[in-house]
């Protein structure tokens, strides 16, 4: 499924401009070191960490869109990173299990 | 016009297989150990030396020239009127079809499926006889071709196949508790396979490898740096720092153990994965450490990449 097609399910914020790519998975984790290992190609991040060390692991572990739980704020060399490595950032008030079983919904996983 | 036998002109031909027989020379797979004969031997001499050496036509020659072919037919004739005792110039087939060796192996197909002989002679540049192409010569160089094409083809389906990356060495520095700049190693390196077409599972565990490298310098080193190595065949990660190094490196390696910080964990990392994510990706993992610092070599094998060697 298409990023935007995702988001317009989910009916989060979108902090950055939109890439073309496509979300195939899912994964739900604060832990980097966690999320490098094993989150699943072509997927979206379900995480609180926003600060641009995920913006990193996102990329390098194939990862195209972020969604930060709980509303948190993304800092300001955040967004220009994940436009840079063409990865979307969501942002909801849901926490990481909320938002995980709206998108399980979404992408019926 | 007739509809041809073998459909290998057709537009659907896969490429390998068009390759296989325009990109190869009739010259690379004939027979040069050639028994040709003289056109003054009688025909029974040459019913004796294709008896003896199990062959069904010999191209008859003067002076490296061919100026005939003689087979069994002409054999059976001559038998049949008694007329053995001819020399061979009076039995052969005169302006026999002839290959040059030049000619890509689809000639020769083509001439298998026009004319019913069995061999064609083949001749060099100065139109002197240098070998002879049998059905059989054809199949068993097919055979040997496809077998390399068709190996070169799987293993990249197995493992994808990258271009030409020659030798290249990056290093970076890495200084205490930068979490701005930890990434840029292995960001960089990512790209570089990317552009090479490396498989994307294999650039992931390089990438892996140098993250958490990269990051446990930023978190538990006072400072280092990572020098990876690029081959065609392998990456190879070094990364050093200059201390306080590793009390139990066994402790350090088994997952869930960490020494990190509460607000290193904060930020997501020093859970315990680093060191452990690293030797799991890599294909060959050593560590060192002492107070004076921690030296981790890693070495992750790229998938082997034939597309260079012609088949």
């Amino acid at each position: 499924m298409k990023i935007f097609e995702l988001n317009e399910k989910l009916g989060f914020e979108l902090l950055t401009k939109c890439p073309e790519s496509v979300i195939t998975s899912a994964y739900t984790s604060d832990l980097l070191s966690d999320v490098m290992g094993n989150a699943p190609d072509d997927s979206v991040l379900i995480t609180i960490q926003a600060h641009k060390n995920t913006i990193a692991v996102a990329s390098l572990a194939g990862i195209n869109a972020i969604i930060l739980c709980n509303n948190r704020k993304a800092p300001e060399d955040m967004l220009p990173a994940a436009e840079k490595e063409c990865i979307a950032i969501l942002q909801t008030g849901l926490n990481q299990f909320e938002a995980s079983v709206a998108v399980a919904k979404a992408l019926d996983l | 016009m007739i509809k041809k036998l073998i459909p290998v002109y057709e537009n659907q031909t896969p490429l390998v297989v068009l390759e296989l027989i325009q990109g190869h020379k009739i010259s690379e797979i004939m027979s040069t150990n050639v028994i040709s004969v003289t056109p003054d031997i009688t025909m029974r001499d040459v019913k004796k030396m294709m008896k003896d050496g199990g062959i069904s036509g010999m191209p008859v020659v003067r002076q490296r020239r061919l100026i005939g072919i003689i087979s069994v037919e002409d054999l059976l004739n001559a038998l049949e009127d008694g007329l053995m005792d001819d020399s061979v110039e009076k039995h052969m087939s005169r302006n026999p079809v002839i290959l040059e060796e030049q000619m890509p192996v689809s000639f020769a197909i083509d001439y298998f499926e026009n004319y019913s002989y069995n061999r064609f002679p083949v001749l060099n540049e100065n139109k002197e006889l240098v070998g002879m192409l049998t059905g059989r010569d054809i199949i068993m160089h097919m055979v040997k071709v496809m077998n390399r094409e068709i190996g070169r083809l799987e293993e990249i389906a197995r493992y994808g196949h990258h271009t030409e990356i020659g030798n290249v060495i990056r290093r970076y520095a890495v200084v205490q508790n930068d979490f701005k700049n930890a990434g840029k190693a292995s960001s960089e390196v990512k790209t570089l396979l990317q552009e090479h077409k490396v498989d994307r599972k294999v650039i992931r565990a390089v990438a892996t490898a140098i993250y958490e490298l990269e990051i446990n310098q930023v978190v538990h080193s006072l400072g280092g740096e990572i020098v990876c190595r690029i081959s065609d065949h392998y990456v190879e990660v070094l990364a050093r720092d200059r201390g306080p190094g590793i009390e139990d490196i066994e402790k350090a390696l088994s997952e869930g153990f960490s020494t990190a910080t509460d607000w290193i964990r904060s930020m997501g990392f020093g859970a315990g994965m680093g060191l452990p994510n690293v030797k799991r990706v890599s294909d060959d993992f050593q560590i060192q450490s002492s107070t004076a610092g921690t030296e981790i070599k890693v070495t992750i094998n790229l998938p082997v990449d034939n597309s260079a060697e012609k088949i």
